[in-house]
Protein backbone atom coordinates (compact mmCIF):
# COMPACT_ATOMS: atom_id res chain seq x y z
CA UNK A 1 0.00 0.00 0.00
CA UNK A 2 2.03 2.87 -1.35
CA UNK A 3 0.28 5.41 0.87
CA UNK A 4 1.66 3.61 3.92
CA UNK A 5 4.86 1.88 2.78
CA UNK A 6 6.15 4.88 0.91
CA UNK A 7 6.24 6.81 4.14
CA UNK A 8 8.41 4.17 5.80
CA UNK A 9 11.32 3.97 3.35
CA UNK A 10 14.45 3.33 5.43
CA UNK A 11 16.84 5.16 3.11
CA UNK A 12 14.77 8.32 3.21
CA UNK A 13 14.68 7.81 6.97
CA UNK A 14 18.47 7.67 7.06
CA UNK A 15 18.65 10.83 5.00
CA UNK A 16 16.30 12.63 7.39
CA UNK A 17 18.18 11.29 10.41
CA UNK A 18 21.33 12.76 8.88
CA UNK A 19 19.58 16.07 8.39
CA UNK A 20 18.47 16.00 12.03
CA UNK A 21 22.06 15.38 13.16
CA UNK A 22 23.33 18.29 11.03
CA UNK A 23 20.65 20.68 12.22
CA UNK A 24 21.18 19.57 15.80
CA UNK A 25 24.87 20.29 15.43
CA UNK A 26 24.17 23.76 14.06
CA UNK A 27 21.96 24.42 17.06
CA UNK A 28 24.58 23.01 19.43
CA UNK A 29 27.22 25.30 17.92
CA UNK A 30 25.09 28.19 19.16
CA UNK A 31 24.85 26.57 22.59
CA UNK A 32 21.20 25.72 21.95
CA UNK A 33 18.89 22.92 23.01
CA UNK A 34 15.34 22.27 21.89
CA UNK A 35 12.57 20.44 23.72
CA UNK A 36 9.53 19.57 21.64
CA UNK A 37 6.35 17.79 22.57
CA UNK A 38 4.00 15.58 20.62
CA UNK A 39 0.41 15.47 21.83
CA UNK A 40 -1.02 12.49 20.04
CA UNK A 41 -1.16 8.92 21.28
CA UNK A 42 -0.53 7.53 17.84
CA UNK A 43 2.58 9.71 17.51
CA UNK A 44 3.71 8.37 20.91
CA UNK A 45 3.39 4.80 19.67
CA UNK A 46 4.94 5.47 16.28
CA UNK A 47 7.94 7.27 17.81
CA UNK A 48 8.57 4.33 20.13
CA UNK A 49 7.97 1.67 17.49
CA UNK A 50 10.33 3.22 14.94
CA UNK A 51 12.98 4.23 17.47
CA UNK A 52 12.82 7.88 16.46
CA UNK A 53 14.47 9.06 19.67
CA UNK A 54 17.53 6.90 18.92
CA UNK A 55 18.47 9.16 16.01
CA UNK A 56 18.15 12.42 17.92
CA UNK A 57 21.27 14.34 18.94
CA UNK A 58 21.83 14.96 22.61
CA UNK A 59 20.55 18.55 22.50
CA UNK A 60 17.20 17.60 20.96
CA UNK A 61 14.54 16.34 23.31
CA UNK A 62 11.21 14.85 22.25
CA UNK A 63 8.67 14.38 25.02
CA UNK A 64 5.24 12.87 24.90
CA UNK A 65 2.30 14.89 26.10
CA UNK A 66 -1.28 14.08 27.05
CA UNK A 67 -2.26 12.81 23.63
CA UNK A 68 -3.93 9.62 24.73
CA UNK A 69 -7.61 10.24 25.51
CA UNK A 70 -7.92 7.05 27.53
CA UNK A 71 -4.90 8.07 29.60
CA UNK A 72 -6.42 11.42 30.54
CA UNK A 73 -9.75 9.92 31.48
CA UNK A 74 -10.48 10.65 35.10
CA UNK A 75 -10.85 7.64 37.42
CA UNK A 76 -14.34 8.82 38.32
CA UNK A 77 -15.49 8.28 34.73
CA UNK A 78 -14.46 4.62 34.86
CA UNK A 79 -16.27 4.31 38.18
CA UNK A 80 -19.45 5.74 36.64
CA UNK A 81 -19.19 3.38 33.65
CA UNK A 82 -18.73 0.37 35.92
CA UNK A 83 -21.68 1.47 38.01
CA UNK A 84 -23.88 1.66 34.90
CA UNK A 85 -22.80 -1.82 33.84
CA UNK A 86 -23.43 -3.24 37.28
CA UNK A 87 -26.88 -1.68 37.32
CA UNK A 88 -27.80 -3.85 34.34
CA UNK A 89 -27.28 -1.47 31.41
CA UNK A 90 -25.33 -2.54 28.35
CA UNK A 91 -22.06 -0.62 28.23
CA UNK A 92 -20.55 -0.41 24.74
CA UNK A 93 -17.00 0.86 24.46
CA UNK A 94 -13.80 1.02 22.49
CA UNK A 95 -11.47 -1.77 23.52
CA UNK A 96 -8.73 -0.03 25.42
CA UNK A 97 -11.01 1.40 28.07
CA UNK A 98 -11.95 -2.02 29.32
CA UNK A 99 -8.80 -2.65 31.36
CA UNK A 100 -8.26 0.85 32.73
CA UNK A 101 -8.37 0.83 36.52
CA UNK A 102 -10.99 3.01 38.20
CA UNK A 103 -10.94 3.64 41.93
CA UNK A 104 -11.54 -0.05 42.52
CA UNK A 105 -11.40 -2.31 39.51
CA UNK A 106 -11.95 -2.28 35.77
CA UNK A 107 -14.81 -2.73 33.32
CA UNK A 108 -13.23 -6.07 32.39
CA UNK A 109 -13.53 -7.23 35.97
CA UNK A 110 -17.14 -6.06 36.10
CA UNK A 111 -17.74 -8.04 32.93
CA UNK A 112 -16.20 -11.03 34.66
CA UNK A 113 -18.80 -10.66 37.38
CA UNK A 114 -21.61 -10.74 34.83
CA UNK A 115 -22.03 -7.15 33.68
CA UNK A 116 -22.69 -6.67 29.97
CA UNK A 117 -19.71 -4.80 28.57
CA UNK A 118 -19.37 -4.92 24.80
CA UNK A 119 -16.22 -3.91 22.92
CA UNK A 120 -16.85 -2.15 19.62
CA UNK A 121 -14.51 -1.19 16.77
CA UNK A 122 -17.08 1.28 15.51
CA UNK A 123 -19.69 3.19 17.51
CA UNK A 124 -22.21 1.99 14.94
CA UNK A 125 -22.18 -1.39 16.71
CA UNK A 126 -24.07 0.32 19.53
CA UNK A 127 -27.01 0.86 17.17
CA UNK A 128 -27.18 -2.88 16.53
CA UNK A 129 -27.06 -3.53 20.27
CA UNK A 130 -29.88 -1.07 20.91
CA UNK A 131 -32.02 -2.75 18.24
CA UNK A 132 -31.24 -6.21 19.59
CA UNK A 133 -32.08 -5.26 23.19
CA UNK A 134 -35.06 -2.90 23.04
CA UNK A 135 -35.79 -3.47 26.72
CA UNK A 136 -32.37 -2.32 27.88
CA UNK A 137 -30.40 0.90 27.73
CA UNK A 138 -27.21 0.87 25.69
CA UNK A 139 -24.62 3.37 26.87
CA UNK A 140 -21.68 4.16 24.59
CA UNK A 141 -18.60 5.39 26.40
CA UNK A 142 -17.77 8.59 24.57
CA UNK A 143 -14.05 9.11 25.24
CA UNK A 144 -11.83 10.79 22.73
CA UNK A 145 -10.40 13.91 21.23
CA UNK A 146 -11.90 15.62 18.26
CA UNK A 147 -11.16 12.74 15.85
CA UNK A 148 -13.16 10.22 17.84
CA UNK A 149 -15.81 12.68 18.97
CA UNK A 150 -17.11 12.97 15.40
CA UNK A 151 -17.86 9.24 14.91
CA UNK A 152 -19.24 8.77 18.44
CA UNK A 153 -21.41 11.85 18.27
CA UNK A 154 -22.84 10.61 14.96
CA UNK A 155 -24.70 8.06 17.07
CA UNK A 156 -27.12 10.80 18.12
CA UNK A 157 -28.51 11.60 14.64
CA UNK A 158 -28.23 7.93 13.64
CA UNK A 159 -30.21 6.79 16.69
CA UNK A 160 -32.77 9.54 16.20
CA UNK A 161 -33.19 8.60 12.53
CA UNK A 162 -33.66 4.95 13.50
CA UNK A 163 -36.20 5.88 16.18
CA UNK A 164 -34.07 4.32 18.92
CA UNK A 165 -34.77 5.69 22.40
CA UNK A 166 -32.61 3.25 24.36
CA UNK A 167 -29.21 4.57 23.33
CA UNK A 168 -27.20 7.23 25.15
CA UNK A 169 -23.66 8.49 25.52
CA UNK A 170 -21.57 8.82 28.66
CA UNK A 171 -19.46 11.69 27.39
CA UNK A 172 -15.94 12.74 28.25
CA UNK A 173 -14.96 14.28 24.92
CA UNK A 174 -11.88 16.46 25.15
CA UNK A 175 -10.35 19.22 23.05
CA UNK A 176 -6.65 19.43 22.21
CA UNK A 177 -6.06 23.21 21.96
CA UNK A 178 -7.05 24.01 25.57
CA UNK A 179 -4.63 21.31 26.71
CA UNK A 180 -1.89 23.00 24.70
CA UNK A 181 -2.71 26.26 26.49
CA UNK A 182 -2.46 24.53 29.86
CA UNK A 183 0.83 22.88 28.97
CA UNK A 184 2.36 26.16 27.81
CA UNK A 185 1.27 27.80 31.05
CA UNK A 186 2.95 25.15 33.20
CA UNK A 187 6.58 26.07 33.94
CA UNK A 188 7.45 22.45 34.70
CA UNK A 189 6.49 21.39 31.18
CA UNK A 190 8.79 23.89 29.45
CA UNK A 191 8.44 22.94 25.79
CA UNK A 192 9.57 25.08 22.87
CA UNK A 193 7.46 23.56 20.11
CA UNK A 194 4.65 21.16 19.31
CA UNK A 195 4.36 18.33 16.87
CA UNK A 196 0.64 18.60 16.25
CA UNK A 197 -1.63 15.56 15.89
CA UNK A 198 -2.45 14.16 12.50
CA UNK A 199 -6.12 13.29 12.64
CA UNK A 200 -7.29 15.67 15.32
CA UNK A 201 -5.95 18.26 12.90
CA UNK A 202 -7.93 16.73 10.06
CA UNK A 203 -11.03 17.61 12.07
CA UNK A 204 -10.07 21.00 13.53
CA UNK A 205 -7.81 22.25 10.73
CA UNK A 206 -4.16 23.32 10.81
CA UNK A 207 -5.18 26.93 11.46
CA UNK A 208 -6.29 25.87 14.96
CA UNK A 209 -2.62 26.10 15.94
CA UNK A 210 -2.13 29.66 14.66
CA UNK A 211 -2.45 31.13 18.19
CA UNK A 212 0.57 29.12 19.32
CA UNK A 213 2.92 30.30 16.63
CA UNK A 214 1.73 33.81 17.39
CA UNK A 215 2.97 33.17 20.91
CA UNK A 216 6.35 32.12 19.55
CA UNK A 217 5.79 28.37 19.65
CA UNK A 218 6.54 26.51 16.39
CA UNK A 219 3.72 24.12 15.45
CA UNK A 220 4.20 21.40 12.86
CA UNK A 221 1.33 19.13 11.84
CA UNK A 222 2.71 15.70 11.05
CA UNK A 223 1.40 12.33 9.91
CA UNK A 224 2.05 9.12 11.82
CA UNK A 225 4.52 7.45 9.56
CA UNK A 226 8.21 7.51 10.57
CA UNK A 227 9.23 9.77 7.68
CA UNK A 228 6.48 12.22 8.63
CA UNK A 229 7.73 12.39 12.20
CA UNK A 230 11.40 12.69 11.26
CA UNK A 231 10.55 15.54 8.94
CA UNK A 232 8.62 17.34 11.65
CA UNK A 233 11.47 16.98 14.13
CA UNK A 234 13.93 18.30 11.57
CA UNK A 235 11.70 21.29 10.80
CA UNK A 236 11.36 22.19 14.47
CA UNK A 237 15.09 22.05 15.11
CA UNK A 238 15.59 24.37 12.16
CA UNK A 239 12.91 26.84 13.29
CA UNK A 240 14.25 26.89 16.82
CA UNK A 241 17.77 27.52 15.57
CA UNK A 242 16.57 30.41 13.43
CA UNK A 243 14.53 31.78 16.32
CA UNK A 244 11.26 31.69 14.41
CA UNK A 245 7.83 30.24 15.07
CA UNK A 246 5.93 29.08 12.02
CA UNK A 247 2.89 26.94 11.40
CA UNK A 248 3.84 24.19 8.99
CA UNK A 249 1.34 21.62 7.78
CA UNK A 250 3.39 18.62 6.71
CA UNK A 251 0.32 16.39 6.61
CA UNK A 252 -1.35 18.36 3.87
CA UNK A 253 -2.34 15.16 2.12
CA UNK A 254 -5.10 14.92 4.76
CA UNK A 255 -5.23 18.10 6.83
CA UNK A 256 -6.85 21.20 5.37
CA UNK A 257 -6.41 24.66 6.92
CA UNK A 258 -10.01 24.80 8.14
CA UNK A 259 -10.52 21.12 8.87
CA UNK A 260 -13.66 19.05 8.34
CA UNK A 261 -16.70 21.31 8.11
CA UNK A 262 -19.22 18.49 8.52
CA UNK A 263 -17.64 17.29 11.74
CA UNK A 264 -17.48 20.84 13.08
CA UNK A 265 -21.14 21.42 12.21
CA UNK A 266 -22.00 18.24 14.10
CA UNK A 267 -20.11 19.51 17.14
CA UNK A 268 -21.79 22.90 16.98
CA UNK A 269 -25.25 21.37 16.75
CA UNK A 270 -25.05 18.80 19.53
CA UNK A 271 -22.23 19.86 21.82
CA UNK A 272 -21.07 22.79 23.87
CA UNK A 273 -17.75 23.46 25.59
CA UNK A 274 -17.59 22.38 29.23
CA UNK A 275 -14.90 22.29 31.87
CA UNK A 276 -13.20 18.91 31.93
CA UNK A 277 -11.03 17.00 34.37
CA UNK A 278 -7.82 15.63 32.82
CA UNK A 279 -6.27 12.87 34.82
CA UNK A 280 -2.96 14.01 36.21
CA UNK A 281 -3.46 17.62 35.07
CA UNK A 282 -6.63 18.66 36.81
CA UNK A 283 -9.56 20.63 35.51
CA UNK A 284 -8.85 22.58 32.32
CA UNK A 285 -11.63 25.13 31.71
CA UNK A 286 -13.70 24.69 28.55
CA UNK A 287 -11.53 21.79 27.46
CA UNK A 288 -14.32 19.30 27.06
CA UNK A 289 -17.48 18.96 25.02
CA UNK A 290 -20.81 18.00 26.56
CA UNK A 291 -24.21 17.39 25.03
CA UNK A 292 -26.42 20.47 24.79
CA UNK A 293 -29.48 20.40 27.03
CA UNK A 294 -31.76 19.88 24.00
CA UNK A 295 -30.17 16.46 23.63
CA UNK A 296 -30.31 15.47 27.28
CA UNK A 297 -32.20 12.35 26.20
CA UNK A 298 -28.91 11.07 24.81
CA UNK A 299 -26.85 12.03 27.86
CA UNK A 300 -26.43 8.87 29.92
CA UNK A 301 -25.17 10.77 32.95
CA UNK A 302 -28.46 12.68 33.18
CA UNK A 303 -30.82 10.06 31.79
CA UNK A 304 -29.60 7.27 34.06
CA UNK A 305 -28.60 9.39 37.07
CA UNK A 306 -24.93 8.54 36.82
CA UNK A 307 -22.99 11.60 37.93
CA UNK A 308 -19.27 11.54 37.24
CA UNK A 309 -17.36 12.55 40.34
CA UNK A 310 -13.62 12.77 40.84
CA UNK A 311 -12.33 9.29 41.45
CA UNK A 312 -9.32 8.19 43.46
CA UNK A 313 -6.38 7.08 41.38
CA UNK A 314 -3.74 4.88 42.94
CA UNK A 315 -1.51 7.20 44.94
CA UNK A 316 1.64 5.54 43.67
CA UNK A 317 0.66 6.20 40.05
CA UNK A 318 2.70 8.88 38.27
CA UNK A 319 0.68 8.92 35.03
CA UNK A 320 0.03 12.62 35.53
CA UNK A 321 3.72 13.52 35.36
CA UNK A 322 4.22 11.19 32.40
CA UNK A 323 1.31 12.82 30.60
CA UNK A 324 2.86 16.27 31.00
CA UNK A 325 6.25 15.07 29.83
CA UNK A 326 7.82 15.88 33.19
CA UNK A 327 9.13 12.36 33.56
CA UNK A 328 9.55 9.57 31.07
CA UNK A 329 7.81 6.28 31.85
CA UNK A 330 11.08 4.89 33.20
CA UNK A 331 11.01 7.72 35.73
CA UNK A 332 7.99 6.17 37.41
CA UNK A 333 8.95 3.82 40.23
CA UNK A 334 6.17 1.42 39.25
CA UNK A 335 7.24 1.10 35.60
CA UNK A 336 7.86 -2.55 34.86
CA UNK A 337 7.79 -3.38 38.54
CA UNK A 338 4.30 -2.96 39.96
CA UNK A 339 2.83 -1.74 36.69
CA UNK A 340 3.00 -3.75 33.49
CA UNK A 341 0.68 -4.16 30.50
CA UNK A 342 -0.60 -7.36 32.07
CA UNK A 343 -1.26 -5.74 35.45
CA UNK A 344 -1.53 -2.00 34.85
CA UNK A 345 -1.89 0.44 37.71
CA UNK A 346 -2.53 3.50 35.58
CA UNK A 347 -4.01 4.16 32.15
CA UNK A 348 -0.71 5.11 30.52
CA UNK A 349 0.30 1.47 30.72
CA UNK A 350 -2.93 -0.13 29.59
CA UNK A 351 -4.00 2.11 26.76
CA UNK A 352 -2.89 1.11 23.29
CA UNK A 353 -1.62 4.67 22.90
CA UNK A 354 -0.21 5.19 26.37
CA UNK A 355 3.34 6.40 26.83
CA UNK A 356 4.15 3.66 29.32
CA UNK A 357 2.72 0.95 27.12
CA UNK A 358 4.80 2.29 24.20
CA UNK A 359 8.00 2.35 26.23
CA UNK A 360 7.35 -1.08 27.73
CA UNK A 361 6.82 -2.59 24.32
CA UNK A 362 9.46 -0.85 22.25
CA UNK A 363 12.12 0.90 24.32
CA UNK A 364 14.94 -1.24 25.68
CA UNK A 365 16.12 -0.64 29.24
CA UNK A 366 19.20 1.52 29.12
CA UNK A 367 18.17 3.07 25.81
CA UNK A 368 18.81 6.74 25.15
CA UNK A 369 15.78 8.05 27.00
CA UNK A 370 15.86 5.59 29.89
CA UNK B 1 -7.39 4.76 19.01
CA UNK B 2 -6.48 7.16 16.24
CA UNK B 3 -5.29 4.23 14.19
CA UNK B 4 -6.80 5.73 11.12
CA UNK B 5 -5.48 4.34 7.87
CA UNK B 6 -5.99 5.27 4.22
CA UNK B 7 -8.50 2.95 2.56
CA UNK B 8 -9.95 2.86 -0.92
CA UNK B 9 -13.68 3.32 -1.32
CA UNK B 10 -14.97 0.39 -3.37
CA UNK B 11 -18.72 0.55 -2.71
CA UNK B 12 -21.07 3.44 -1.97
CA UNK B 13 -24.77 3.36 -1.09
CA UNK B 14 -27.15 5.46 -3.15
CA UNK B 15 -27.50 8.11 -0.46
CA UNK B 16 -23.69 8.27 -0.14
CA UNK B 17 -23.96 7.84 3.63
CA UNK B 18 -22.10 4.55 3.85
CA UNK B 19 -20.00 2.18 1.84
CA UNK B 20 -17.22 -0.38 1.86
CA UNK B 21 -13.53 0.49 1.98
CA UNK B 22 -10.56 -1.69 1.18
CA UNK B 23 -6.96 -1.78 2.37
CA UNK B 24 -4.86 -4.41 0.57
CA UNK B 25 -7.81 -6.79 0.49
CA UNK B 26 -9.10 -6.17 4.00
CA UNK B 27 -12.59 -4.75 3.69
CA UNK B 28 -14.66 -2.83 6.15
CA UNK B 29 -18.01 -1.11 6.24
CA UNK B 30 -17.48 2.62 6.45
CA UNK B 31 -19.76 5.50 7.42
CA UNK B 32 -19.43 8.38 4.93
CA UNK B 33 -21.55 11.04 6.64
CA UNK B 34 -18.49 13.20 7.38
CA UNK B 35 -17.29 13.31 3.77
CA UNK B 36 -18.52 15.67 1.01
CA UNK B 37 -19.51 13.77 -2.14
CA UNK B 38 -17.65 10.52 -1.54
CA UNK B 39 -16.76 8.89 -4.85
CA UNK B 40 -15.72 5.37 -5.78
CA UNK B 41 -11.96 5.15 -5.90
CA UNK B 42 -11.43 7.87 -3.29
CA UNK B 43 -8.81 7.18 -0.67
CA UNK B 44 -10.32 7.90 2.70
CA UNK B 45 -8.87 8.08 6.18
CA UNK B 46 -10.98 5.64 8.18
CA UNK B 47 -11.20 5.87 11.97
CA UNK B 48 -13.49 3.68 14.10
CA UNK B 49 -15.54 2.74 11.06
CA UNK B 50 -16.01 6.34 9.91
CA UNK B 51 -14.28 8.12 7.07
CA UNK B 52 -12.98 11.33 8.63
CA UNK B 53 -11.24 12.87 5.64
CA UNK B 54 -10.28 12.28 2.08
CA UNK B 55 -6.63 11.63 1.19
CA UNK B 56 -5.48 14.15 -1.40
CA UNK B 57 -3.63 11.82 -3.77
CA UNK B 58 -1.82 14.65 -5.49
CA UNK B 59 -0.36 15.91 -2.22
CA UNK B 60 0.37 12.35 -1.13
CA UNK B 61 2.20 11.61 -4.36
CA UNK B 62 4.16 14.87 -4.17
CA UNK B 63 5.33 14.02 -0.70
CA UNK B 64 6.11 10.41 -1.63
CA UNK B 65 8.16 11.63 -4.59
CA UNK B 66 10.07 13.90 -2.23
CA UNK B 67 10.79 11.01 0.11
CA UNK B 68 11.76 8.78 -2.81
CA UNK B 69 14.22 11.46 -3.88
CA UNK B 70 15.66 11.75 -0.38
CA UNK B 71 16.13 8.00 -0.33
CA UNK B 72 17.80 8.07 -3.72
CA UNK B 73 20.12 10.91 -2.64
CA UNK B 74 21.10 8.93 0.41
CA UNK B 75 21.86 5.83 -1.67
CA UNK B 76 23.91 8.03 -4.03
CA UNK B 77 25.93 9.45 -1.15
CA UNK B 78 26.51 5.96 0.20
CA UNK B 79 27.78 4.77 -3.19
CA UNK B 80 30.21 7.70 -3.30
CA UNK B 81 31.34 6.99 0.24
CA UNK B 82 31.98 3.36 -0.64
CA UNK B 83 33.85 4.14 -3.82
CA UNK B 84 35.99 6.92 -2.35
CA UNK B 85 37.58 4.55 0.16
CA UNK B 86 39.26 1.74 -1.78
CA UNK B 87 39.66 -0.46 1.25
CA UNK B 88 35.88 -0.42 1.63
CA UNK B 89 35.82 1.40 4.96
CA UNK B 90 33.67 4.48 5.26
CA UNK B 91 35.48 7.73 5.90
CA UNK B 92 33.66 10.25 8.06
Amino acid sequence: MRYLDGFRDPDAGRALAGQIQERGATLAAKGGRVRMMEVCGTHTMSIARYGIRDVLPENVELVSGPGCPVCVTDTGYIDAAISLAERGHIVATFGDLVRVPGSSGTLAEARGRGAHVEVCYSPEAALDLARAHPDREVVFLGIGFETTTAPVLSLVPLAAAAGLTNLSLLTAFKLVPPALDALLADPLVAVHAFICPAHVSAIIGSEAYRPYVEQGVPAVVAGFEPLDILMAVSEIIDQHTRGVAELVNQYDRVVRPDGNARAQALFAKYLEPVDAAWRGIGVIPQSGLGLRSDYAAFDASLKLDAPISAGEPDKRCRCGDVLKGIITPQGCPLFGRGCTPLRPVGPCMVSSEGSCAAYFKYVAPGAKDA
Amino acid sequence: MCLAVPMKLIEVTDDAMSGVADLDGARTKVNLSLIDEPTLGDFLIVHAGFAIERLDEEEANTRLDMFDELGEQWREQERERQSSSPDGEAQS
